[in-house]
């Protein structure tokens, strides 16, 4: 359950940048292969925020499909798990996405006077 | 399709039942370009909605900021501390009951007059292990996580902190009993190695990819109990190698001393490299 010491790293990060805002909408982008439950996540993230400015926000997340090349034929695979093999019969695949895990934008109010 | 919402059906996590051979699935929404999308509207509302909201008044900031960035930080600063020392640290990875603490006390009573081991040992909780490892006469640290499942850069330094292991030695990293976790959080070290016992399945490769992919070595213990139990050596290096081309295999019983010579040959040879690396490299300057 590495989602929740993740999560709170999330909020933290998402609370400095938010400079004492009130953030609105957070959104991860996250891989498929990175071994993140973007579900797990978004249990913990609802208590993870409470009492911080993200409390209330929405949580979105974009899944990145995986995608490998195969290193003996060039070839580009798209993967469901961090290994394969590609038509050629290699499994020597490098990964090109579906790896991150990143907070990719944050939405905060904008206080009117 | 989901024939009751519309939704793509390729969500991520299944719920199959062998009985009946029905599975569940997320609803998840596929783009285009194959990005997929989950989040916590509602299904009528959720495209729309954050959309409408940055309209009204919001700001939003563009942060592409790596989650994993500060442990990837501290971990970076572990190694250049191992290096600096001339440390050779390996992170050991199993699931529970694998034989990490036996490999390891073995290892340290057969080359104790050859190599200097210290040990940081990762539990949720009990000193039960770091006990085992005291009485090899080695320096060691038991670092509980309480409910955490693995441990991070940040628990490694304040560990070497109390540790203080000396230079030109070894640091073994005994990380929490946990096949999925670990294989996330650099702490710094040389290399990782994941330990398999032939009690377990020889499938155990292809089932955690995540973990055999990131490590370095495969150990597979307890080969002394093969003539009693049903594991295939051979398609358990198959699959280590599907997932993984280029890891490194060692078998071994700590029991019966088999395969350890391997195993230790190699550990000396990596201390060795590693000191005359550093040699080297002090003479350049």
């Amino acid at each position: 359950m590495h989602e929740l010491g993740i999560t709170q790293n999330i909020v933290a990060i998402v609370a400095e940048h938010a400079k004492g805002a009130k953030v609105q909408r957070v959104l991860l982008e996250i891989g498929k292969l990175s071994a993140i439950m973007p579900d797990a996540i978004r249990f913990c993230f609802d208590i993870c925020t409470q009492g911080t400015l993200l409390e209330g926000a929405t949580l979105e997340i974009l899944e990145i499909p995986g995608l490998g090349r195969c290193r003996q034929c060039g070839a580009e695979i798209y993967l469901d798990k961090p290994f394969g093999i590609c038509n050629c019969g290699s499994v020597q695949l490098d990964l090109i996405t579906g790896e991150e895990l990143k907070i990719k934008e944050i939405e905060i109010e904008e206080l009117c006077v | 399709m989901c024939v009751t919402c519309g939704c793509s059906d390729d969500g991520e996590i299944k719920i199959t039942n062998l009985e009946t051979d029905e599975t569940e699935h997320n609803h998840i929404h596929t783009l285009s370009d194959g990005t997929v999308i989950t989040h916590s509207h509602s299904h009528d509302t959720h495209i729309e909605a954050p959309q409408i909201h940055a309209k009204i008044h919001n700001t939003t900031i563009s942060l592409e900021q790596d989650i994993l960035a500060k442990n990837n930080l501290l971990a970076a600063q572990n190694r250049g501390w191992f290096k600096g020392r001339n440390i050779l640290a390996l992170n050991l990875m199993s699931s529970p009951g694998a034989g990490k603490t036996t490999l390891l006390t073995r290892t340290i009573n057969d080359l104790k007059h050859q190599l200097s081991i210290s040990v940081i040992e990762g539990d949720q909780e009990t000193a039960n292990d770091a006990k085992k490892i005291k009485e090899t006469g080695s320096k060691v640290i038991q670092i509980n996580t309480g409910t955490g499942c693995h441990l991070d850069a940040s628990m490694i330094e304040r560990g070497l902190q109390k540790l203080n292991p000396p230079l030109n030695s070894v640091v073994m990293i005994e990380n929490v009993g946990n096949l999925v976790c670990p294989a996330l959080f650099d702490l710094g070290e040389n290399a990782k190695v994941v330990i398999l016992s032939v009690t377990e399945g020889e499938d155990k490769p292809i089932k955690y990819p995540h973990m055999f992919r990131a490590s370095n070595i495969m150990i597979i213990t307890k080969i002394d109990l093969l003539p009693y139990v049903d594991f295939d050596v051979q398609k358990c290096i198959e699959y280590a190698r599907e997932v993984n081309p280029k890891i490194h295999i060692f078998q071994v019983s700590a029991t019966t001393d088999a395969g350890l010579e391997n195993w230790y040959a190699w550990l000396t040879a990596k201390v060795t490299n590693l000191s005359t690396l550093i040699s080297s490299q002090l003479t350049n300057t």
